[in-house]
């Protein structure tokens, strides 16, 4: 089977409210840094072209579809989209390499959760008999999930104030993200509870943007004379709907996903975890299987700015730009979809 | 020609979606059960018994047939508390969204428990069913939980 | 648990959201337009294709559109259908006329209605021209023209609607 690398990565501003900007204003500025840092004219350079959003988080139908504006789709492409994080996107641009029908891919995702009330709109993806009606929001659900993980004595809270305060310090170097800054843990949880026992650090902000990728098999990436880092592990696991089926303080998909991915094969250097929530920063670095010795997102991560629908492809990208780069030799990249880490991916790069 | 610097517009909007769903043997029979002012599951063939009942089994995949009467009492597995409940939250005075295991059950259901503060929630607690005043078939005939 | 009963076989699920909309960069300055009675598309500085209402992008180039071009009020039928049926919350009476409308300069046609002509001699490549609504009335909205009504002009043949001059 062939190698597939990623080559190029390209991220907005991740704001508060992009208001200014429709989808086609957020898309267009990212995939053409995404095209050009690959060395391409245009969207006509790669064989196949795919997305991840989700049209209720702005409450326009068929966003999606008005975003293929920013493409140059003419001649018309090969394209597919997800109403998914862009990290699925990625998935199955993989596989459409993989299986050979194409050599390379434009990976892009987009959020504009501004317009909405997201942990409602979220809620609403919920089981439609039982869960949806109860207008459960993905804040107050996550709190739950905090609390079984207090309760079972799988991490604390202190522990929970260490991720925001890492993530608020690291985000300092990155230049695309919302929050930002030096806190102590002592500071953080001398907050009040938000959603016990959830204080508002611990949940993600809400944002706008945009991020784009382009892949292509590892000859490809030589043929264009790129620098390059390889997938050498994809996989995803998903959980029942069911909350009360499932065990929240840990992440049993997570666990098998890295697993498959083959992440315990190798150190890692560094990972970006998809946790839009401090706990949950824990419980998948703890299904990963990573100690100390892994620096864990370096770029702030989701606490930091949190793009639905893209925040999972922005850690592959964060990853794959890391190794590029030559700050580290492999990497190990998650991506989450659901309510309390129901769906996972992992993907584990490494260095050509 | 000279564009208007003028502000962005915007403009609020409400998006309905007005559904019905069809509920199945399964979710139909749950909800026909709660109207009459009882709670019951189904048993998986390793005995596990789920409520609210789920079609299939979600380890096996096995259809799950089995109907058990369940008791309106159970346990808090887990909780997050609401202090400031949204115009969308179904109870308006602060609350928790909870995992309850009713007696009789294996696996907790998401619900809502009215303690009135945060001081009386507790891992572990007892809770009963607060049924609504009217009863229609549908998840919300239970009102919320209320410590027992 | 009597077999007898009622039993349920579905449920009302009602779902509303709330969200404030926000029309971004080149709509904006097209609906500010609209208001003061212009209509102005966007030009792509590749293909020099004129696209209204504009989007912000070429969707052919993928590039932005950010040169703005004034169209007259001059258009060309490019395709229509007749409405019979009355649509809830329509307060137009069928049946009456809705065209894919293609204006001067433009490249991109947008949909209006046609009136002031029997239905039935409305046809592709007929030459039309908005009539504006007073001007206490404009908004932000394409309701600013109150609909399209044929031009004393000779119908434009079909393969020159919407066709750049010197493709």
């Amino acid at each position: 089977m062939r190698d597939i690398a990623i080559v190029s990565f390209a991220q907005s501003p991740i704001l508060r409210d992009a208001g200014a900007q429709n989808e086609v204003e957020l898309i267009m500025p990212v995939v053409s840094a995404a095209l050009n840092a690959a060395g391409l004219e245009d969207v006509q350079g790669v064989d196949f072209t795919c997305s991840g959003s989700c049209d209720y988080l702005q409450g326009a139908s068929f966003a999606f579809v008005a975003g293929v504006d920013a493409l140059g789709a003419v001649p018309p492409i090969k394209e597919s989209h997800v109403e998914m994080d862009a990290a699925w996107a990625l998935y199955e641009s993989y596989l459409k390499i993989k299986a050979g029908q194409a050599d390379s891919a434009l990976i892009y995702g987009f959020a504009k959760s501004s317009p909405g009330d997201l942990p409602f709109v979220l809620s609403q993806q919920l089981d439609p008999y039982y869960y949806a009606p109860l207008w459960a929001d993905s804040v107050s659900l996550a709190a739950m999930q905090a609390r079984a993980g207090i309760d079972s004595g799988e991490f604390t809270a202190e522990q929970m104030a260490e991720v925001v305060q890492a993530s608020r310090s690291n985000a300092k170097n990155n230049e695309n993200t919302q929050l930002k800054g030096d806190y102590s843990v002592e500071q953080l949880l001398a907050e009040p509870e938000y959603i016990a026992p959830l204080r508002k650090h611990d949940c993600p902000p809400v944002s706008d943007g945009a991020s784009a990728m382009v892949i292509c098999t590892v000859e490809k990436a030589k043929e264009w004379g790129l620098p390059y880092a390889v997938i050498s592990g994809i996989e995803h696991r998903i959980e029942s709907h069911n909350f009360g089926a499932r065990d929240l303080a840990v992440s049993e998909s997570v666990v098998l996903a890295a697993e498959k991915a083959g992440v315990s094969q190798g150190p890692i250097d560094i990972a970006e975890i998809h946790a839009p929530f401090s706990h949950q920063e824990l419980i998948v670095k703890k299904a990963l299987g990573l100690d100390d010795t892994t620096k864990v997102n370096l770029s702030g991560g989701p606490l930091a700015g949190n793009l639905m629908m893209c925040a999972g492809l922005d850690r592959i990208g964060e990853v794959a730009m890391r190794i590029i780069k030559g700050e580290a030799k492999r990497g190990v990249a998650h991506a989450t979809s659901g309510p309390c880490l129901q769906h996972n991916m992992v993907t584990v790069l490494e260095a050509s | 020609m000279s564009s208007t610097e003028s502000e962005v517009l915007s403009q609020a909007f409400e998006l309905g979606f007005t559904y019905t769903r069809s509920t199945g043997p399964v979710v139909g029979r749950f909800l026909t059960e709660l109207r009459d002012r009882k709670v019951v599951g189904n048993k998986a063939s390793d005995g596990t018994v789920y409520v609210p009942p789920m079609e299939f089994d979600p380890r096996t995949a096995e259809e799950i047939t089995e109907f058990v009467e369940v008791a309106e009492t159970g346990v808090v597995k887990t909780w997050s508390w609401i202090a400031e409940p949204q115009s969308k939250h179904l109870l308006q005075q602060p609350f928790a969204f909870a995992l309850v295991q009713l007696d009789g059950s294996d696996v907790p259901m998401l619900h809502m428990v009215d303690a009135g503060s945060i001081d009386k929630m507790k891992t572990g607690m007892k809770v009963k069913v607060r049924w609504a005043e009217t009863t229609r078939g549908h998840v919300t005939d239970i009102n919320c939980f209320e410590p027992a | 648990m009597s077999e007898e009963k009622e039993m349920i076989t579905g449920m009302e699920a009602p779902m509303y959201l709330t969200y404030n909309f926000t029309a971004g960069g080149a709509t904006t300055r097209f609906l500010a337009e609209l208001r003061n009675g212009k209509l102005v598309g966007q030009e792509c500085p590749k293909c020099q294709h004129v696209y209204i209402p504009p989007r912000g992008s070429c969707a052919a180039c993928g590039v932005p559109t950010v040169r703005e071009v004034e169209l007259t009020n001059k258009a060309t039928v490019q395709s229509f259908t007749i409405v019979y049926i009355p649509i809830p919350n329509n307060p137009i009476k069928p049946p009456y006329v809705i065209a894919n409308l293609m204006a001067d300069g433009a490249h991109q046609s947008f949909l209006h209605l046609i009136s002031d002509v029997d239905n039935a001699d409305v046809r592709i490549g007929m030459r039309v021209e908005a009539i504006w609504k007073a001007e206490e009335e404009w908004t932000h909205a394409m309701e600013n023209i109150q609909y399209f009504r044929p031009l004393d002009e000779p119908d434009m043949p079909i393969d020159e609607i919407g066709r750049l001059k010197n493709a």
